[in-house]
């Protein structure tokens, strides 16, 4: 124990995580905005920004209902994307204090950046950066996702904006920070080119289902 | 039930589960190593097949389109460090402008 108070803790993660977060609100409002080429309503948007709480995944089931894949291909995706959270979860666990349903709600504020700066540089995590960090990202995503959802349905035809580029774009920039490792670089080729070769033969949203395979060479030593 | 509600309720569900795992059920414990490996490369396959099949994806086709004039303007951005919502506003922007020329 260190004796700082508690308040300046909570507040030290969100000043801390604040650049992180009016990105946030930024990408949320363009979440809102791509998800209308999967016909999202503005309630269906800000419902699954509320409740996911995961750009990647968001962006990967609304693009596979986008472009014709099934109700399954885009839950089995979106969940898949969002599966390092049981390994992220339990980095953190530890650190978790109070009832099982303080835990659970706390656990939600736990995403990729908010679990990245939390880390302390002994390799343990301090969970009131976490969360205070993690609460302001909350507030911006979902806020942003709003705002986004006010703004689209004025905004007309996304084709003519070249919206649809956007989401491969995305995925590209989002992919780029994780390929950290050689293992992660064949997952990623592996992925790609499992994707590309069966996009003619097998209804849409499959190809990246099945692109899970190529995480086989976590077996193997690269 | 629309489609999207039905994807919004699940996924929902999926990811408060996956995040609730770690601090409600395991506090302390951890996964065996080989499975963690494999959990942490799921990110990078699923992404790069995302970025396949939105570039280069059609109905049960390759389309090879102005989304990849916009897609290798975006991959310039992110090779000169450009943040996030610039490399995706670009690649908006050079589709966009190969539509109206081409």
């Amino acid at each position: 124990m260190t004796g700082s108070p508690t308040r300046t803790r909570y507040q030290d993660g969100a000043r801390r995580i604040a650049p992180i977060g009016a990105a946030a609100a930024v990408f949320g409002a363009s979440f809102a905005v791509l998800a209308r080429t999967a016909d999202f309503e503005a309630a269906e948007a800000i419902a699954m920004s509320a409740t996911t709480f995961a750009g990647s995944a968001q962006f990967a089931a609304a693009s596979i209902l986008g472009t014709g894949g099934t109700v399954a291909a885009a839950v089995v995706a979106a969940s898949l994307l969002n599966a390092r959270y049981a390994p992220i979860g339990m980095t953190v666990a530890s650190e978790f204090r109070g009832s099982a349903l303080r835990r659970l709600l706390e656990g939600q504020l736990i995403v990729d950046e908010s679990w990245a700066m939390s880390r302390r540089s002994d390799g343990s995590y301090d969970r009131r950066l976490l969360i205070g960090g993690g609460l302001l990202l909350y507030v911006c995503w979902v806020g942003g996702t709003a705002l986004g959802a006010a703004i689209g349905d004025r905004l007309g035809e996304p084709e003519r904006y070249g919206l649809d580029a956007a989401f491969p774009a995305l995925f590209l920039a989002l992919l780029v920070p994780q390929v950290r490792t050689r293992q992660a670089l064949a997952a990623a080729l592996g992925g790609a080119a499992i994707a590309l070769v069966l996009i003619p033969f097998v209804p849409a949203g499959v190809p990246i289902v099945a692109a899970v395979a190529a995480c086989l060479v976590g077996w193997t030593r690269l | 039930m629309s489609e999207v509600w039905v994807v919004v309720v699940l996924v929902g569900a999926a990811t408060v589960a996956l995040k609730a795992v770690g601090p409600v059920a395991l506090g302390g414990r951890e996964l065996p190593r080989p499975l963690t490996a494999i959990l942490f490369l799921l990110a990078p396959a699923l992404l790069a097949a995302l970025v396949v099949t939105q570039a280069v994806g059609g109905d049960r086709s390759l389309v090879f389109d102005e989304r990849l004039v916009g897609l290798g303007a975006a991959a310039a951005a992110i090779a000169l460090r450009a943040p996030l919502l610039a490399v995706v506003v670009i690649a908006a922007a050079v589709t966009a402008a190969a539509r109206a020329l081409g």
